[in-house]
């Protein structure tokens, strides 16, 4: 067998590939996120024996505390949040290896700690190992964070990669994402820069690319002579619990239009990349979101739900959320109608809509395909046809459903829909690992693939920010919908003659 | 350790027959799924794979359990043959089980047929299994008790056997059973699930390209293992040698020790393979890899995961943790079964280089 020098011979077949050895850094390591997110995520990677096999954890957070104090506190995080029940051997393994540095980010002697705490590792190991920076922080301190570690000589390592992963939001408007990638490009190249959205590290998410590029069935009909409208919705059923503070700030186009509810919609109309290269998928989707114009303000719909009935209870209207202003005009509800400016998809509407509050939680993706040319049974009444819709549902009961028209029983040919359907749930064996442990496994390996570049970042703000402009300018009362609800019924005004919204 | 819930039988969903046949139980089988679907139309029924496991019928019992310890990774329809000896008819029984594992309001249902039949029947048991598998699935064979006869005449209809090498009665003929099956369908060994570990760490030790060429320079390879499990060292040797082009030598056993050389590029490769008295579970117990320029490397078992140990030219020596948690032979067993759904190619290369030491 010929044996290729410059490869690793060894990996043929192996399902989880050799990840350098690795330390990774969090920044924000006592946040909601990291005990609620990134240290099961870390834990459930040790448990299966998927992180590098050398890998060191450093905290690094305001609060004042020793390694160990900091070791008890993710232990609790990890027992409480893991998907699994935590092997104690191999947490109490883990947690030998985690250091703790405490201090805020513009402290210079927090930087020089820890560049002492990676050198130590290194220097004990025999050999450099990745870095790998988290920002799990406020956004308020991403650009700062970055300056010091270049300040600092962190940014680079010889013989090994340095990496940095940024949590979203990034950015508040594009002005200030564009400053933010330029500050963050004036330390790093964009090849160390991972930003996230979560989203994409779901696998019912990835699914949506495997549906579309390895079944042959639907790509003849993928494109604008088929396809009539398509519904992007990602409806939630509870209000903003205790986030008032990051929601008020942010609403609903923000916190999932911006970043989750775009990257469907690119991985949905994208082109089939050559290969599933990193860049070549990005290419692919920055230039849909290249196509797609910022919508006309008659094409945007936002609102704010007022008191209803929630799973049975009462519930407070936005206004009345404990840390809610009361005059916010934060929408809790936005929807909007896109047109991709492209061969494939010109003249098609896709429908954005995504909302807290509503009468479910769900997010799907509704392709809805033009009715047949002739009805050739309507002399018999068939009242019920309607045309085909295609749902591929990210959440909850992951999977594709396929409305057909069906004769119904009995002596006359009368039609109505009946659906063909397909869960996930029903098909695979394995559980599917949290987004995170997908994302964080892939910083490691150095595969951006599902992380967002900096031009992707700023070609959806650009469809975002002349809405959030124009409602700058906007004074006119906010809709308003019902707690428990479809949401408003100002939503219906954008849709094309003939289309409707699909019940959540 | 998952915290997804349990499989639990469901109380509405069994029959039994006595003396039966198998288009009764097909029907029978048909008849619980409609039924169940319209008593409660959350219920979707799992369809992934079909498992046919032929066991003694005095050891069901404790192959039921194993089965039951496989976490997540339950066959979509279980068909439980229980060969009596001396036994001329089939009596049978299907029950439902719920498990909690899909996320949302829906619930999987997964199918058990329970077949009591006798040695006769083996030979033809294509004929009696043939009609209870759901169409168009994978159809994993199990035969943890031997009966060859039985796993023969299902394999026009299987697409995946599995095996654990480790519970042949010689390595010699558990290689060649294994490689015969390999060329009818896909062959997943428990034996060679059991050294994935150890693989993946081995291979993820020499992956920094600076110490990637050492892997050209291996001069001898020690490896040991369970009382029983010889074999999973020789898949191991194989693994390595296959990978990195050695031609195998012959292994010659002495004092319970197996020694012998492969020929590599560059040099011979000594290779050990020692039976640990120590370890009480199947599997490999410990690896040394050593080097021409002096490096080693070693992995043994240890809390929390493979403890192991580098030793540079210069007689450096480092000892480190590599994380992970052990899987059981529950996890391994239901590894197995989700490796029937996936696609090993360094496995056959492995049991070809491992079954060439033996000759």
């Amino acid at each position: 067998m010929a044996v290729v020098e410059h490869e690793n011979p060894l990996v043929e077949g192996l399902e989880r590939l050799p990840v350098h050895p690795t330390t990774l850094v969090i920044f924000g390591a006592t946040g909601d996120l990291a005990h609620r997110k990134l240290l099961p995520a870390i834990y459930n990677l040790a448990h299966e024996g998927a992180l590098p096999e050398r890998f060191n954890l450093i905290a690094v957070s305001r609060s004042d505390m020793e390694n160990d104090e900091y070791r008890r506190l993710a232990r609790e995080s990890i027992a409480k949040y893991s998907r699994r029940q935590a092997d104690e051997q191999v947490l109490d393994k883990l947690l030998e290896q985690v250091r703790y540095v405490p201090g805020t980010f513009d402290d210079d002697s927090v930087f020089e700690s820890l560049g002492q705490e990676l050198g130590k590792f290194d220097q004990e190991a025999g050999l450099p190992f990745n870095r790998i920076f988290y920002l799990s922080t406020s956004p308020a301190f991403f650009a700062l964070i970055i300056e010091k570690l270049g300040e600092h000589g962190l940014q680079r390592h010889d013989d090994a990669d340095v990496r940095v992963v940024i949590e979203k939001p990034f950015g508040t408007r594009l002005a200030e994402a564009q400053d933010l990638n330029r500050q963050v490009l004036s330390v790093l190249d964009e090849s160390q820069v991972y930003r996230i959205d979560h989203y994409l590290g779901k696998e019912t998410v990835q699914n949506v690319l495997a549906f579309r590029f390895a079944n042959g069935m639907f790509e003849p009909i993928w494109n604008r002579n088929f396809i009539d409208y398509v519904q992007i919705t990602a409806s939630e059923d509870l209000g903003i619990g205790s986030r008032a503070g990051y929601y008020d700030s942010a609403g609903a186009l923000r916190d999932l239009v911006q970043n989750h509810m775009l990257q469907l919609m690119t991985l949905l109309c994208m082109e089939p990349p050559v290969t599933f290269d990193a860049d070549e998928v990005r290419d692919e989707k920055v230039k849909v979101l290249h196509a797609v114009a910022p919508p006309p303000p008659e094409d945007v719909v936002r609102a704010q739900y007022t008191a209803g009935m929630a799973e049975g209870k009462d519930a407070v209207g936005y206004l009345e959320e404990e840390g809610v202003p009361d005059d916010s005009r934060t929408e809790t509800f936005v929807a909007l109608r896109l047109e991709v400016d492209n061969w494939r998809w010109a003249g098609v509407p896709i429908y954005l809509r995504t909302g807290k509050r509503l009468a479910r939680k769900v997010t799907e993706i509704a392709v809805t395909l033009k009715p047949v040319p002739h009805l050739a049974f309507e002399a018999e009444g068939s009242v019920g046809v309607q045309p085909n819709h295609l749902v591929l549902t990210v959440q909850p009961n992951e999977g594709v459903s396929l409305s057909l028209g069906a004769k119904i029983p009995g002596t006359r040919l009368r039609i109505r829909p009946v659906n063909m359907e397909f869960l996930y749930g029903t098909s695979f064996l394995s559980q599917s690992p949290e987004a995170y442990e997908r994302l964080i496994l892939d910083a490691m390996r150095g595969d951006p693939t599902l992380f967002t570049r900096d031009d992707e970042v700023e070609a959806q703000w650009h469809i975002i920010d002349p809405i959030l402009e124009s409602w700058g300018r906007d004074e006119t009362p906010l809709a308003e919908y019902a707690a428990g609800s479809q949401g408003p019924e100002e939503a219906s005004r954008i849709l094309a003659p003939g289309h409707r919204w699909r019940a959540i | 350790m998952s915290k997804t819930a349990p499989e639990v039988p469901d109380a509405g969903a069994v029959w039994a027959a006595q003396n039966t046949t198998p288009s009764d139980i097909e029907e029978a089988l048909r008849h619980l799924l409609q039924e169940q679907h319209a008593r409660d139309g959350a219920h979707a029924p799992a369809r992934v794979l079909n498992l046919v496991v032929i066991v003694d019928r005095d050891w069901r019992g404790e192959i039921m359990n194993r089965l039951e310890q496989v976490g997540r990774y339950h066959a979509s329809r279980t068909i439980v043959c229980a060969v009596e000896t001396g036994r001329q008819t089939i009596d049978a029984s299907v029950a439902m089980t719920i498990g909690g594992d899909v996320e949302g309001d829906l619930h999987l249902t997964r199918e058990r047929v329970l077949l009591d039949l006798g040695e006769k029947h083996l030979a033809k048991l294509d004929t009696i299994v043939d009609p209870l598998v759901v169409t168009d699935l994978p159809t994993l064979v199990w035969s943890p008790h031997g009966h060859p006869e039985a796993v023969d005449a299902l394999l026009h209809m299987a697409q995946v056997v599995l095996v654990d090498s480790v519970n042949e009665p010689d390595p010699t003929s558990a290689l060649r059973r294994a490689r015969e099956l390999a060329r009818e369908v896909y062959v997943v060994d428990l034996a060679w699930l059991r050294t994935t570990p150890w693989r993946e760490r081995v291979a993820a030790t020499f992956d920094p390209p600076r110490w990637r060429e050492e892997l050209f320079t291996i001069d001898g390879v020690t490896i040991r293992h369970g009382p029983e499990s010889s074999v999973a060292g020789l898949l191991f040797f194989g693994w390595l040698g296959s990978r990195l082009g050695w031609k195998p030598g012959t292994l010659t056993t002495v004092n319970g020790t197996a020694r012998g050389t492969a020929h590599g590029r560059r040099d011979d490769i000594t290779l050990a393979l020692e039976s640990d008295a120590g370890q009480s579970v199947p599997g490999l117990a410990g690896v040394e890899i050593h080097t021409s320029s002096g490096m080693s490397i070693s992995l043994d078992r240890g809390p929390g995961g493979l403890i192991a140990r580098r030793r540079d030219r210069k007689g450096n020596e480092q000892s480190w943790t590599v994380l992970g948690a052990s899987r059981g032979e529950g996890g391994i067993l239901g590894e197995g079964i989700r490796q029937a759904l996936l696609r090993d190619p360094a496995y056959r290369r492995a049991l070809d280089c491992g079954e060439a030491l033996l000759r």
